[in-house]
């Protein structure tokens, strides 16, 4: 039986949301043109929290994206294609802050694959990035800006996030070993 | 999401799991059209050879667009222009372009199985783009796409086709393809066109027009293939628009939302009146938007496939 471990809880989930909103906007000035993007499945979900959160945060609603990379990942060719999800970026991005927001921050791919993905969109002014879990690993000179939590990992474990916007019973992080 | 084909050989081999992954992965490719940059980098660095050894304009313009928003790398190859017309085998011309590398050979043939057979002596990809009466899966791929995107399903759905199905690699594929998907197909049209032995594919023989079409809420109009009639097959085509072509006075006695397809190119006043091709109630230039998609679903997904690959004995 592989071992698993909870490592963020659905109040942990929660209160790491709220912390990197915090965050978000301590770093982005009021008025800033702040737009979240999520890459599926997990960080479309995640960034409509944010951006909940975020809109208490500054009173004016901050619009959500979701950003499909699986036509930019660079192994398509080494495995059976991803699913692709729909792009859905209900705003012109140009000129604009944008925050990624991903589950999980693994080789780095995935985010370069966004940035890669970003450009057909327009040319942000900034892009920042957000995730709930980091587990290093890193492939790419690639570091988020805002971090849920840090968990160090060996290769063989495997990180999965469960939340009730997609059909989960509560919240949960949990990590296995294979 | 299911997908562990290296190829597209027909759709008779295909699982209900794997046509819906097909059509759910062209969904996302058909917003990609309606960007800004219509380009996405899937395929950068794949080289593409569409080797149409049989005459086709929409069907290769389809595929080289489709390869050419993936960032593929084309090659395009027709038999006038080839080797083959020097004798060389089909076998000897896609080794031939294997040996430059070649990723996907997308393939027209005029005989049946000519895509399998490539896929047997080849390690490139190979998606069958139409071979004789076999099969024409991407055709089958789209019609299902476009009724999936305007009833909202296919089980269920009376699907018409009508016209020269004997000789058509588009009825055969989507035929396959409805009856998988759980819709009940019809077929009518000239008795020496439409032989009852298509009962056996599971779905009914009529040769009534007016009893086909009543209960239809999709009616798909097939084009008479003059280039592959040996033999007359009924005596005129005015014979046959009088009896088999759809206007406005068999329309009218249609469910009023029943909606027509046409597989192109188009045999204006022989199988479909003019004014109703143009109607709103036509989806032809629908089909032509969704087989982009469609085509870039299969290219992009064939790319990824992984695993063992059966070969289907046809």
């Amino acid at each position: 039986m592989p071992e698993a471990t909870v490592i963020l809880d659905a109040v942990a989930t929660q209160r790491a949301l709220t912390r990197i909103a915090h965050e978000i906007a301590e770093r982005n000035e009021v008025g800033a043109e702040v737009v979240l993007i999520g890459i599926p499945a997990g960080g479309d979900h995640l960034a409509h929290r944010l951006s909940k959160i975020l809109s208490g945060i500054w009173s004016q609603p901050v619009p959500v994206g979701i950003l499909d990379v699986s036509m930019h990942r660079d192994d398509l060719d080494q495995r059976a294609a991803p699913k692709v999800f729909p792009t859905v970026i209900p705003f012109d991005v140009t000129g604009k802050t944008v925050v990624l927001v991903d589950d999980v921050l693994f080789s780095g791919r995935t985010t370069r694959a966004a940035m890669d993905a970003l450009n057909d969109f327009g040319r942000p002014k900034k892009i920042q990035l957000a995730v709930l879990v980091d587990r290093g690993h890193r492939e790419l000179p690639i570091k988020a800006d805002f971090v849920g939590k840090n968990v160090p990992t060996s290769l063989e474990e495997k990180i999965s996030l469960f939340l009730v916007e997609a059909g989960a019973p509560r919240d949960e992080v949990i990590l296995k070993k294979q | 999401m299911s997908w562990n084909r290296k190829h597209l050989l027909d759709i008779e081999s295909l699982t209900v799991d794997e046509i819906t992954t097909v059509l759910d992965t062209a969904k996302a490719f058909k917003v990609v059209g309606e960007r800004a940059i219509k380009k996405v980098p899937a395929l950068r660095g794949k080289t593409v050879v569409n080797l149409f050894i049989e005459p086709s304009t929409r069907t290769r313009i389809s595929f080289e667009l489709a390869e050419q928003r993936l960032s593929a790398d084309i090659i395009n190859f027709t038999a006038e222009a080839s080797s083959l017309k020097k004798g060389e085998t089909l076998k000897d011309t896609a080794r031939n372009l294997e040996a430059l590398n070649a990723d996907f050979i997308v393939m027209r043939h005029s005989a049946s199985g000519a895509a399998h057979f490539l896929s047997r002596v080849l390690n490139a990809h190979v998606v069958n783009a139409g071979d004789g009466a076999h099969e024409h899966p991407t055709q089958a791929l789209l019609d299902a796409f476009t009724i999936r995107e305007r009833k909202g399903k296919i089980a269920g759905l009376n699907v018409t086709i009508l016209g020269d199905i004997l000789y058509s690699r588009v009825a055969r594929s989507d035929i396959w393809a409805l009856t998988k998907l759980g819709a009940q197909v019809t077929l009518c049209g000239p008795s020496t066109l439409v032989p009852k032995t298509f009962e056996q594919m599971g779905c009914r023989v009529t040769h009534d027009m007016e009893e086909a079409i009543r209960e239809a809420d999709i009616i798909n109009l097939l084009r008479i293939q003059h280039e592959r009639q040996r033999k007359t097959m009924f005596p005129s085509i005015n014979e046959y628009s009088q009896l088999f072509g759809l206007n406005k006075a068999r329309l009218a006695k249609t469910k009023p939302d029943a909606l027509i397809m046409h597989p192109g190119p188009v045999n204006r006043g022989v199988e479909i009146d003019s004014e109703i091709a143009d109607s709103g109630r036509s989806l032809i230039l629908e089909q032509v938007t969704n087989g982009l998609a469609v085509r870039m679903a299969v290219l992009y997904l064939v790319n990824g496939g992984k695993g063992p690959q059966e070969i289907a004995v046809t």
